[in-house]
């Protein structure tokens, strides 16, 4: 049903889609691992490295989807696929499954999925659509504009779900992007000193809104010492993982830290921690390393893009990925509070692993398609 | 690519500031792994990694016949771990423990090490409370019952000053390099036998080093050393004896020290009134434990060892001996006793007002005269009584194994320069001469006194194991003679006619002894008449067989006015139950074979 170009197939970037499939069988095997039934009597090993390989399956079908067509089709459904995003952002709030205090699940049957997910990736084709509309640096009106009508209302109902974590990302991608379109000189001083101004008082806000769990987050992220076994103690716990992994790790299946119950969320936001453990600084480096050639990768593809929007997109697919990398390592690494961000293509999240081999699937349509002539 | 856009030069200034990103992430992964690694390595293991000492049985303590004293019991403690803990559980849970809900709560919120480290909540918890527990597990989340290994005492009190207690190990005690085997919780030794040998009785703890997971569920054991048997002890005590020597206490204070009389062997030791080691064992009250403590009749203090008493006339057999060896009178000699003596412008008197007429020694010793003593006392010299008396092992520490135990006082006129800054005065011979005055003695010491008189002389050091080898003081110097004397005697005192200790006559054996009433206060009236508290000490001294000398015993009876009614028949009781087969002390203690 899709016509295959021979030249489209060269053009493929081989590179992209390798170390994210490399990620993925780490991820898995580390899943494993963080998973196993510790001791030898209960011998059952928990299905999620399982499921996870089956919604490997279904991302890379839907890689191979992204790719099969233009990507200037997403300019196209831009608007409609946002304003459906939003209503199921709005169906979350009312319908959602609650679970760990949030309401960010929506069944539908046996599945059950998180729109947040999915949201962040048509938040960045919106944005990137927007901001292709013209060349000009924006101004204080036009940035306002873009807030207003593209970015407040998702930030509103993700701070409401709450998944604190998404909200702030959308923010810092819309900040980003916005910083790579370009932006006059005015606002950027303005935006200086109006963060300066309203900062405690913009904080104070965000401060009352917040959830208990979540104070408690930031909090501990103070001072862990305050109360180890709340928050502190799975700051301490991740930075005992990682630490005792020492240069050349326990060995794969050697860790304690995941497996015996220690180190909480341990297959999920802080699966890290787990690798970290079993395959030391050396593994750690390696592992960051795939992470740091994708990101590069995409500035790469975005900097080849053949259009202003194919460049905005390439740039805010980058910049989430590189946000929820950086966040979530540093948070494992007692470096930043808890914030409940996965490690793409590492944490156990079907929902979540699909929207990222989505985006993986745009970046390298991007790529493959960046020669205007073949258009 | 010719030259840069505009566009380009962000894409690579992102790149920089995204390097910078990651070098921060590796800088502190450094940090993390290779400067704190070894650290962390470190703590990541004491998470895993429990070890636990696991208590080994206790050795079970023995009498002389093989019957057991002490058996190990379990004693059961209620604990919670806090994290599986639903706070609202608390009233419900406090009437299950019988315990206020203040008290529990208080428990509860007391800072943990870690919300996964269980906390004590009750311990001692009767049957029914444990199997209470057991069968309502799941309505108490993190409830469980742990068990520790007490003692039960098969005989209540008797023997308690000799077999002591177990306790729980005390802050103090948890500091000591010597109890660092001993898990925190445990049970030890804390008095008595029980402390003296708790090293051997204790054994060695065992030990586990499980994996544990974050609740401390045990997930794999990776080494066991097992624990090794607390040794056993047979005591040289007699059970028997000693139950019927605590019988015969029933209601009275004093003390009771019987010894094989050949070697140091402890036969029994009592000092009444006794306790219940038992209720120590338990994890005393506060309630019972200042019922203990402020009774007037210190049910604590160890009197065999601990209580200095006049000896009274029992001393009279050291003051014969001393006259006899020294030649100061012989079997022959008389003397007149019309109940009482001059010396100077002083009266002693005789406890027989009308007098004893003309004695001997035997006689004098028989009817206890104290006119013939204060003669033969006069005759030899006070030091030279001294010297025997320290020969035979008064005035000095017995050295017996149990407890802190007194030295008693014989004076003597250098003694007396040293510390009274006077000199010895004549009269005082005569007072001291018949057991009054400045000397004191304890019981044990008496029992060591008499043992050696009747073996020949030979003191040894009184000792708590069966069969332990014999451990001689010395050898007082004394000739068979004087010996033979005494003993016919001390036969005489307690079976022939007139003989104050006719009380301790026994149709089974034939018993010597030697009674004594020590003064208490100066008043020479009859005892009966006064308070408890004013009335004399009764003494009593005795072995048995009279032909060969198997047990010497000493027992004071405090306040209980004359030895030879108050002490001799204690006496009598204890040899007579010394005697019997060992199926007959065992029927006596309801031991089934």
């Amino acid at each position: 049903m899709f016509r295959i170009d021979r030249r489209l197939l060269q053009n493929f970037d081989w590179l992209t889609f390798l170390i994210v499939i490399l990620i993925s069988i780490i991820s898995i095997m580390t899943i494993f691992s963080a998973t196993r039934p510790p001791g030898t009597e209960d011998a059952a090993q928990a299905s999620f490295y399982i499921k996870q390989m089956v919604w490997l399956a279904i991302s890379i079908i839907a890689l191979i989807i992204f790719i099969s067509f233009d990507y200037v089709w997403l300019e196209r459904v831009a608007l409609p696929v946002y304003i459906m995003g939003l209503l199921l952002l709005l169906i979350v709030l009312i319908a959602g499954r609650t679970g760990m205090g949030a309401q960010r699940w929506l069944s539908l049957g046996p599945l059950s999925f998180q729109p947040s997910e999915f949201f962040k990736l048509i938040f960045i084709i919106m944005l990137s659509k927007y901001y292709s509309f013209s060349r000009e640096p924006l101004d204080v009106t036009g940035l306002l504009r873009v807030f207003f009508l593209i970015v407040f209302i998702p930030f509103v109902l993700l701070f409401k779900q709450p998944d604190l974590g998404t909200a702030i990302v959308a923010l810092l991608i819309f900040m980003s992007v916005s910083m790579a379109k370009g932006l006059h000189k005015k606002v950027i001083i303005m935006m200086v000193v109006i963060g300066i101004i309203s900062l405690p008082f913009l904080g104070n806000i965000m401060w009352t809104g917040l959830k208990d769990y979540q104070k408690n987050r930031i909090l501990a992220f103070i001072d862990p010492k305050v109360d180890p076994s709340g928050i502190g103690y799975h700051i301490n716990q991740s930075k005992i993982a990682i630490g005792s992994g020492e240069f050349f790790g326990k060995g794969y299946l050697e860790g304690t830290q995941g497996p015996f119950r220690f180190l909480p969320e341990k297959h999920t936001d802080f699966v890290f921690a787990v690798f970290a453990e079993e395959w030391g600084f050396a593994g750690s480096v390696f592992l960051l390393s795939l992470y740091l050639l994708l990101i590069m990768r995409g500035l790469d593809t975005a900097n080849k893009a053949k259009d202003d929007f194919g460049r905005l997109l390439a740039l805010g697919i980058t910049f989430m990925l590189f946000i929820y990398f950086f966040v979530n390592i540093g948070m494992t690494l007692g470096m930043m509070p808890v914030v409940g961000i996965p490690l793409p293509f590492m944490s156990y999240g079907g929902t979540a692993l699909l929207s990222n081999y989505i985006a993986i699937g745009v970046l390298i349509n991007i790529r493959t398609r960046r020669f205007s002539l073949f258009y | 690519m010719l030259t840069e856009k505009p566009e380009a030069q962000k894409i690579t200034l992102a790149s920089y500031l995204i390097l910078l990103g990651f070098l921060v992430l590796l800088l502190r992964l450094w940090q993390l792994q290779l400067l704190q690694g070894d650290e962390f390595r470190k703590t990541s293991e004491s998470n895993r990694l429990r070890v636990i000492k696991v208590t080994a049985p206790r050795g079970i303590i023995f009498d002389r016949n093989n019957i057991a004293l002490v058996k190990n019991t379990p004693y059961f403690c209620a604990s919670v771990i806090p994290e599986e803990f639903n706070e609202g559980d608390i009233p419900s849970l406090a009437s299950v423990l019988h315990m206020p809900e203040d008290e529990l709560r208080m428990k509860l919120t007391k800072k943990a090490r870690s919300p996964f480290t269980p906390v004590r909540l009750k311990e001692g918890l009767s049957y029914n409370e444990v199997s209470y527990i057991e069968a309502r597990r799941s309505d108490f989340p993190g409830l469980f019952v742990e068990i520790e290994v007490s003692r039960e005492y098969l005989h209540g009190g008797i023997g308690a000053h000799v077999i002591g207690y177990l306790g729980k190990l005390t802050p103090g005690q948890a500091k000591d390099p010597e109890f660092k085997d001993v898990p925190p919780n445990a049970f030890i030794g804390q008095w008595g036998v029980e402390k003296l040998f708790d090293k051997s009785l204790r054994g060695t703890a065992g030990q586990r080093i499980i994996e544990v997971d974050a609740i401390g569920r045990e997930i794999r054991l990776l080494k066991e050393t097992p624990p090794v048997k607390g040794s056993d002890l047979s005591l040289s005590i007699d059970i028997a004896l000693q139950k019927a020597a605590e019988d015969a206490f029933e209601g009275k204070a004093g003390a009771l020290v019987a010894l094989k009389a050949d070697t140091g062997e402890i036969l029994g030791m009592v000092s009444a009134p006794s306790f219940d080691p038992n209720s120590f064992a338990k994890g005393i009250s506060t309630d019972d434990w200042n019922a203990i403590i402020n009774d007037k009749k210190v049910p604590m203090l160890n009197r065999a060892i601990q209580s200095q008493y006049p000896p009274g006339s029992t001393f009279k057999i050291i003051t014969a001996i001393a006259a006899l060896e020294e030649d100061a009178v012989d079997t022959a000699t008389k003397v007149d006793c019309k109940g009482g003596t001059n010396y100077g412008k002083w009266h002693f008197g005789c406890w027989k007002r009308t007098g004893h007429n003309i004695v001997s020694v035997h006689s004098a010793l028989v009817e206890s005269c104290d006119v013939y003593f204060y003669e033969a006392g006069k005759r030899v010299g006070f030091d030279k009584i001294h010297d025997y008396a320290v020969m035979f092992g008064l005035g000095e520490e017995t050295g017996i194994p149990i407890g802190r135990e007194r030295k008693g006082l014989i004076p003597n006129s250098k003694w007396k320069r040293e510390t009274k800054k006077s000199a010895w005065f004549p009269g005082e011979t005569f007072i001291n001469s018949i057991g009054q005055g400045y000397v004191t003695t304890t019981p044990v010491q008496m029992a060591v006194m008499m043992k050696a008189v009747v073996n020949g002389g030979k003191v040894y050091r009184p000792s708590i194991f069966r069969a332990s080898e014999p451990l001689l003081v010395r050898k007082a110097a004394v000739r068979p003679e004087t010996v033979e004397t005494i003993k016919e005697a001390l036969k005489g005192v307690v079976n022939e006619p007139g003989g104050t200790g006719h009380a301790a006559r026994s149709n089974t054996i034939l018993i010597g002894g030697k009674t004594g009433t020590a003064q208490v206060v100066g008043i020479r009236k009859d005892s009966k008449y006064l308070p408890e508290q004013f009335r004399d000490h009764a003494w009593f001294v005795a072995f048995a067989p009279v032909d060969n000398p198997d047990i010497a015993l000493a027992i004071v009876v405090e306040h209980g006015g004359h030895g030879g009614t108050a002490a001799a028949p204690i006496a009598k009781k204890a040899i007579e139950a010394y005697m019997l087969s060992s199926e007959q002390k065992k029927e006596l203690m309801h031991v089934q074979d």
